[in-house]
């Protein structure tokens, strides 16, 4: 065979624009078909929520509404009930988010940073906590709230401020190994300079690593507020009077009545009660951003 | 006053002795660097120093204080990061004035020292940008400024250029020097550029597996290493060494490198090597700088001879050639005019007046 003559025939280079314009094309086409498999659900639900109640009964498009009305809406939000399920969602959701970050912060810092016996066995531990499904631990939180009752007098069940006991053992595991990965990204020599700089562990918690790690915070009370807002296991077995109830079991167990089911009704605080971890998460979008730890040290 | 002193120092990791009982006293106002290949124990001694690591025997003293057991915050010693650890949050102004923030400092003494440090590093126009909006130089400079406005009794810089592309490095070098100059504090420098050691030390001390091989000034070093590794660590490109022998020849001695070359040991040290003739495991050590092109007068001391070259490296102002004499590859450094080409025949001179004789089994230079 002589030399440099290719026997292969030459296939035609493809140019790297092309290929880049074919990657793009791909990711629309999927893009698209998960945002449309996504957002069907939330778009029935507005849609029916605009109906009327002869309306959704009617044999009609269900995809399109052709008397559009706000009984539902001004229905829901004039019904006090409906308000009080906002509230105690809205006040267990927020407390349960303020202790998980009590918890998860220091927590986080010190697995993450005080090297001590025991301390990376520890930190698997509380993602393994995180693993056990949810659904094996009611039977237990029960018998000791039973306990806790036998002994201490005091009732936990059918009270909404109990959710904010049993939440954090959802919550505090995730957010925990959130943070931990976060800090663990931090270089050491960060809180080595603050250490000759004069700070002691608290001062380097606070005015170092609570700034630095903001995006992974926020990432983790992102994380705190859905879990919470949207707990349904729990308070459906743990609360049962109208007034304790939070906004996901209210729903289901008022405006669903023997078999008549409020349709309108339904979708319509389903909606409502969907916005709230949306606001949130669109008003902290802007400060979670990662590479807020550009610049500290040579990338 | 803030002299620095060492006593015995050793540190251990688990079982594994990574600084094996150091001694150094550092005078106030010094500049000393460690210097040694990675995993020498420099670094460690340096984080010692300053608290990071706990010691495992041994003293520090800072001025007349032990420190042993003094958080790093209570030592009074600043310290400038290989990766610069600039707080990513706050402006440089910030930055620079964490520590004295944390220390309660009245504010308008913070803006007096701040703006000073700023000052002596031209960085004031930079006061109030992000670390991310500073190129690799200037963090480093922001790093060094947060040390000074600490007036520290020590500083403390680790490998603080490795992370800078050459062309920085040998202008943040200079920096360095200068600012040392002006501020005028006892400075301990680590780094594994014998370079950066020589041109920025008072004293450098050479470190290896854990010990001290050698302490002493620049000059001192280059011309009077005391072990093999100082010959070869200190000096680019670095020392030769050639196996040799030591034969007394009508009362004056000679190395002899093979059957053809022996050169002449000067005068003066015939009563330091004479206990050396006739010992196996002998190494002759000559810098390359001390190997020239043949010239029409020699001085006292200069020996000619003459090699075949295997390679030359031109480098504008001089050329290097190599060479292998007794299966040891040599280096040497002629006049780009002299007419050095691979392949051929060359006479070359060895200064004599420069040479070592070494101990092969102790490491140690006779």
């Amino acid at each position: 065979m002589k030399q440099g003559t290719a026997t292969l025939p030459l296939k035609r280079p493809q140019s790297m624009k092309s290929s880049r314009r074919w990657a793009l094309i791909w990711s629309y086409v999927f893009l698209v078909l998960f945002a449309v498999f996504f957002l069907m659900p939330p778009i029935y639900m507005l849609i029916t929520s605009l109906k009327g109640s002869g309306e959704i009964s009617a044999v009609t498009n269900p995809w399109w509404v052709y008397y559009p009305t706000l009984e539902n809406y001004t229905a829901l939000l004039g019904s006090s009930t409906y308000m009080t399920f906002f509230r105690n969602s809205a006040l267990v959701a927020s407390i349960v988010v303020a202790v998980t970050m009590m918890i998860s912060i220091p927590a986080a810092f010190a697995l993450s940073r005080m090297k001590f016996w025991g301390s990376a066995t520890l930190a698997t531990g509380v993602f393994l906590t995180y693993l056990v499904p949810d659904t094996l631990l009611f039977i237990p939180l029960f018998k000791i709230f039973a306990w806790v009752r036998e002994y201490t007098g005091i009732e936990l069940i059918n009270h909404w401020w109990a959710l904010i006991i049993i939440y954090p053992t959802l919550t505090v595991p995730f957010a925990t190994w959130i943070l931990i990965a976060y800090f663990a990204s931090i270089p050491k020599e960060l809180d080595e300079a603050a250490l000759i700089d004069g700070a002691g562990y608290i001062q380097m918690l606070t005015r170092i690593f609570i700034p630095v790690a903001l995006p992974g915070i926020i990432a983790a009370t992102i994380f705190a507020f859905t879990v919470a807002w949207s707990q349904f296991l729990y308070p459906l077995a743990f609360t049962t009077s109208a007034d304790q109830l939070v906004l996901p079991v209210g729903i289901v167990t008022t405006l669903i009545k023997g078999d008549v089911y409020n349709w309108g009704q339904i979708m319509t605080g389903a909606l409502l009660g969907a916005a709230p971890p949306l606001l949130i998460y669109a008003f902290l979008m802007d400060y979670y951003i990662a590479g807020l730890t550009a610049g500290a040290t040579k990338g | 006053m803030a002299q620095l002193s060492l006593h015995n120092l050793v540190k251990n990791y688990d079982e594994t002795p990574a600084v094996r009982g150091i001694d150094l006293e550092i005078a106030d106002k010094e500049f000393v660097v460690l210097v040694g290949p990675s995993g020498c124990g420099k670094s460690t001694t340096l984080r010692m120093i300053a608290g990071l690591e706990d010691i495992t025997a041994g003293d520090i003293r800072i001025g007349d204080d032990v420190v042993n057991d003094v958080p790093p915050k209570d030592r009074n010693i600043a310290m400038v990061f290989q990766n610069y650890a600039l707080y990513p949050h706050m402006t440089v102004y910030e930055n620079m004035s964490f520590g004295l923030r944390l220390r309660k400092f009245p504010k308008d003494e913070i803006a007096v020292r701040v703006e000073n440090a700023a000052r002596i590093l031209a960085i004031t126009e930079l006061l109030q940008r992000k670390p991310k909006q500073l190129s690799g130089g200037q963090r480093q400079r922001v790093a060094m400024g947060r040390a000074i406005v600490r007036d520290p009794k020590v500083f403390l810089f680790d490998e603080p250029l490795s992370n800078l592309d050459a062309k920085l490095r040998v202008q943040m070098r200079t920096e360095i020097k200068r600012v040392h100059q002006k501020v005028r504090t006892t400075t301990v420098y680590v780094t594994h550029d014998q370079i950066e050691a020589m041109t920025l030390a008072d004293r450098v001390v050479v470190m290896n597996d854990g010990r001290i091989e050698q302490v002493g000034t620049p000059n001192d070093l280059y011309h009077s290493p005391a072990t093999k590794f100082v010959a070869s660590f200190i000096g680019s490109p670095a020392m030769n060494f050639v196996p040799c022998t030591l034969e007394e020849v009508g009362g004056a001695l000679r190395v002899r490198l093979d059957g053809d070359i022996a050169f002449p040991v000067p005068q003066d040290r015939t009563q330091r090597y004479r206990a050396h003739i006739g010992k196996p495991s002998l190494l002759f050590g000559l810098r390359p700088e001390h190997i020239m092109e043949q010239r029409p007068h020699l001085e006292a001391n200069q020996h000619p001879f003459e090699v075949e070259l295997d390679v030359t490296e031109p480098m504008g102002m001089e050329t290097m050639v190599f060479f292998v004499l007794n299966g040891a590859e040599i280096c040497g450094r002629v006049n780009p005019n002299a007419g050095a080409q691979a392949g051929a025949r060359m006479n070359l001179v060895a200064d004599l007046a420069n040479m070592h004789l070494i101990d092969d089994v102790s490491g140690l230079v006779l």
